[in-house]
């Protein structure tokens, strides 16, 4: 596990099988620093995909995660800094 | 102050044997049934493998994806009946104060298929498997809610839970709150429990039949009854007050004119069966005599006892083969909550078109002396319908309508 | 029959540390909290541990072996509740017109404890998607439609009118009673039993809410886990419990010189059309919700003595309905003693609507207000007069009761003492 990366890609896929996606919004495009109310994903949309990121993982993220990651690449660091916490023992 | 007349402005309908109300219609006067064996999970080791299951329903057609993500089946269908009847009563909801529309819906087992996947990730998986969604997904409120939500309305709201008997006592809320001074109410149920675990808890109740013959398997007052087939949908009725709805030039399929509910004493009790109080008070709410009604829509058990309970109370009320009778039910199986709503919109749709769908497949036991339209649907002028509706454990509802 | 006025003559409750509603009452006015870890099940994998919940033994209380194995627990305490309540009132419902008593039980869940157990069974742990039907037991179908609450209760005291589960999620147990309210004044009942009961502590309960981060985690200190108001809270301690009232037009229960407890003078409901879960600070939906209660009762914002909170100790609903009290009463929301009493006897979904109604009453008859336990750091944004750690003595002629509910649902009730003058 200790080279597992957590990409935009997963993200995006991820969003996609746990809430959806909004048809106005391209996820495609340039979404990275956008909110993710912008994009149609409200506090549960989050709330489900942070579970399935923690399962998919075997993270634990903190609560403050949901609340603070307000765009995607905002969680992208926090999930990459939660793999790289994870890795550490492994790698000692 | 004159009490305000309550009208019926908009159906929509999802029922076995079609999709929409002109689908329906048509099926159901043409004695087209849409019961047959289980497609959504394979029954073959159940001992009732037939159902009534919504054709050709692809929510994705209707909704967008961020709410499949969150939705049961049933609330599925229940949204999207609900824009079909809004569009049905010509009403945007977008141009109505928000607090003049509310949301009255029966249930009875929530989103029970959604609940068996989530039961499942839990015990199989361990609880971190759970879908954040499963927290309002399944429960009861989830179609009022929802309803609510997609179309803006935050008038008075509800949902009522009294098994099959629910759908009627649901639209009576409804009316009520029109009464009260709310314009514009979305009534009436969506139901659907056909996975392994809600037909496993519908064959605990001992009442589905066991027959594989889709002709033969639900047969509500014939000497062959033997059990009912459970379906899924039901209809999303509009209704409003009806100086508002004339107001805004809206056509008016009727009025809720009467409803009246009781609860059966206790068993062992000895005392009569309470389904001819019920119908009794619904008949006097309505302001109308028993030679008034020119149909009426059986709640059609098709358990032997049950429908002996029903045929007497019926006859009680009209004298022997004194009305007619009908179970259009027959071509769906029973609804649950959404099938006394269904029963509504198709006796609105009956008194339009003058003409009594049938109930198919019965021979009539002789020994119930009912009036039952069957074979063929019977040409009839009609103004008033009476629609029964009971739930298991006791509940008891009856419902008129009587044209705009 | 308009102006036909509805009072509650008899009171049941169920609740964690208090079976009885003198028991109950006890916890309430000593700030006691019945807030511990969980002990029906191994809770272990939860990342919520704490609950509240009752001592409750349906055996004690009188049902036979039957009635408890065909009953889930929800259901066993609605019967008990009602049984309470009904003796309570001193009605004699046997020498009534049995057609013209009716029931209504909230709940938000249903039979969720008796499903979530008889499902494990029938598929084997989860192991089976074709669940195994000949491991099924026979009173499954009560547990599938939960109007089988209703049908007990009605059996239990004999009712024949319009029986039913009202099934509002949290706010069930207010509605449950507002809809039986309805059904005295239009003329189609004369009595009503109505109440609320919900017994959600499951595993499956539990895992949903976890999933939504709902549920506290301050699994350390269970006893000190149920915070509303206060600023460390972080997330409600699940409950569970019944309330029944017996419900009677005024005049009738004056003839009969019935012990009134409180008329039942103004209820709403509305929707916030937003959000499932979610609630918007501003809390105008419930705000309209108590603007139309009050209209009902013919009141005056001004009049309310006491606002019993939804309370439910979550960062969102706190601010929420502090704002809805803030705009619906204006000045007289600083004035007036708020409470929570999910602080002690958690959020028992939707029965707490009900035991909330019955807190209220409760509150009246004694003339002393419940405070809210564990409220020692107030969150500045809620800068109400809470009534924090100890009850107190304080007129209490009219209570305004809330509700927020999942689905979107907001509910208010007004109580006030039959005899007041009509604005």
């Amino acid at each position: 596990m200790a080279t597992e990366a957590f990409t935009l890609e997963d993200l995006k896929r991820i969003l996609r099988e746990g809430a959806g996606a909004d048809e106005n919004v391209d996820l495609d495009g340039d979404i990275l620093d956008m909110e993710f109310e912008e994009l149609g994903y409200e506090s549960l949309a989050l709330l489900e995909t942070c579970g399935r990121i923690e399962r998919e993982y075997a993270i634990t993220l903190d609560d403050n995660v949901i609340s603070d990651a307000k765009t995607p690449r905002a969680l992208l660091d926090a999930v990459t800094a939660h793999l790289a916490g994870a890795a550490a023992p492994v790698a000692a | 102050m004159t009490t305000p007349r309550v009208v019926v402005t908009g159906l929509g309908i999802a029922a076995p044997n079609g999709l929409g109300t002109e689908e329906y219609w048509a099926a159901t006067r043409a004695g087209k049934t849409g019961i047959s064996r289980i497609t959504r999970f394979d029954p073959a080791q159940y001992p009732a493998k037939l159902a009534g299951e919504v054709p050709g329903f692809s929510a994705a057609d209707h909704l967008p994806s961020r709410l499949l993500a969150q939705t049961d089946h049933m609330t599925r269908l229940a949204l999207v009946a609900t824009d079909w009847a809004l569009e049905d009563a010509g009403v945007d909801p977008k141009a109505l104060p928000e607090y003049s529309m509310g949301v009255v819906t029966a249930s009875s087992s929530g989103g029970f298929e959604f609940g068996q996947g989530e039961l499942q990730k839990l015990w199989s998986q361990g609880s971190q498997h759970v879908s954040a969604y499963q927290s309002f997904a399944w429960f009861y409120a989830v179609n009022s809610g929802q309803i609510s939500i997609r179309n803006g309305m935050k008038g008075p709201s509800g949902v009522v839970v009294s098994d099959q008997a629910g759908g009627l006592d649901a639209l009576a809320q409804a009316r009520r709150q029109i009464r009260k001074g709310t314009a514009l109410i979305v009534s009436g149920s969506i139901d659907a429990s056909i996975c392994p675990w809600g037909w496993v808890a519908q064959l605990a109740g001992g009442r589905l039949s066991t027959s594989e013959a889709a002709d033969r398997a639900y047969l509500p007052f014939d000497e062959a009854a033997a059990g009912h087939v459970p379906g899924e949908g039901g209809a999303i009725l509009i209704l409003e007050d009806e100086q508002a709805a004339l107001a805004r030039g809206a056509e008016v399929y009727g009025e809720i004119a009467g409803y009246g509910a009781t609860f059966d004493p206790a068993p062992g009790s000895g005392r009569e069966p309470g389904l001819r109080k019920a119908i009794e008070v619904a008949l006097a709410d309505a302001g109308v005599d028993a030679s008034d009604v020119d149909v009426v829509f059986a709640d059609a058990a098709a358990v032997p006892e049950l429908d002996r309970i029903e045929a007497e109370a019926i006859n009680a009320v009209f004298g022997p083969q004194g009305v007619p009778v009908t179970a259009p039910k027959t071509m769906t199986g029973r609804l649950y909550s959404g099938a006394a709503p269904l029963d509504v919109a198709t006796a609105l749709l009956a008194i339009r078109e003058g003409l009594i769908p049938a109930t198919t497949h019965v021979e009539p036991d002789p020994g119930h002396d009912l009036d039952l339209v069957c074979g063929q649907p019977r040409t009839s002028d009609l103004r008033t319908a009476l629609i029964l509706a009971r739930g298991h454990g006791g509940f008891n509802a009856a419902l008129v309508v009587r044209a705009a | 029959m308009s102006g036909r006025r509805v009072v509650i003559t008899g009171v049941g409750v169920t609740a964690p540390g208090g079976v009885g509603s003198g028991n109950f009452w006890n916890l309430l006015s000593e700030g006691r909290t019945a807030t511990r870890g969980i002990t029906f099940f191994d809770s272990s994998q939860f990342r919520s541990r704490v609950a509240a919940e009752a001592d409750f033994d349906p055996e004690e209380h009188g049902l036979s072996t039957q009635e408890i194995r065909r009953m889930d627990r929800a259901a066993q305490m609605a019967v008990v509740t009602a049984r309470e309540a009904v003796a309570d009132s001193g009605l004699d419902l046997t020498a009534l017109d049995p057609y013209r008593t009716g029931v209504t039980i909230g709940s938000a869940v249903g039979a969720t404890m008796g499903l979530d157990e008889e499902y494990r069974v029938v598929s084997d742990s989860g192991r089976l998607d074709l669940v195994d039907h000949t491991y099924a037991v026979p009173h499954l179908y009560n547990y599938l439609v939960p109007s089988s609450f209703s049908a007990e209760v009605a059996w239990a005291v004999g009712a024949e009118g319009p029986a039913t589960v009202v099934s509002t999620g949290c706010t069930s147990g207010l509605d449950s009673v507002g809809h039986a309210v309805e059904l005295i004044r239009e003329g189609s009942t004369d009595v009503m039993v109505a109440g609320a009961s919900d017994a959600p502590i499951s595993p499956i309960t539990l895992a949903c809410f976890d999933a939504i981060k709902a549920t506290t985690p301050r699994n350390d200190d269970p006893e000190h886990a149920s915070r509303p108001f206060d600023g460390t809270r972080n997330g409600f301690v699940l409950g569970e419990g019944s309330a029944v009232f017996v419900l009677e037009e005024l005049e009738s229960a004056r003839r009969r010189g019935a012990h009134i407890y409180a008329e039942i003078a103004g209820y709403a409901s509305r929707c916030n059309a937003f959000h499932m879960t979610g609630l918007r600070p501003d809390g105008t939906e419930m705000a309209e919700a108590i603007t139309v209660a009050l209209d009902e009762a013919r009141m005056n914002g001004d009049a309310i003595d006491y606002i019993n909170a939804h309370g439910s100790g979550t960062k969102q609903n706190d601010r929420h309905e502090t704002a809805a009290f803030k705009k619906s009463l204006g000045d007289h929301a600083y004035r007036t003693p708020v409470s929570s009493i999910k602080s002690m006897v958690g959020h028992s979904l939707g029965a707490i609507g009900s035991i909330e109604i019955a807190a209220s009453v409760l509150a009246m008859k004694h003339n002393v207000v419940p405070p809210t336990a564990n409220l020692h750091t107030p969150d500045p944004e809620c800068d109400l007069d809470y009534v924090p750690l100890t009850a107190r003595e304080h007129r209490t002629d009219a209570v305004l009761t809330v509700g927020s509910g999942f689905g979107g649902f907001q509910s208010a009730m007004v109580l006030a003492r039959p005899e007041r003058s009509l604005a």
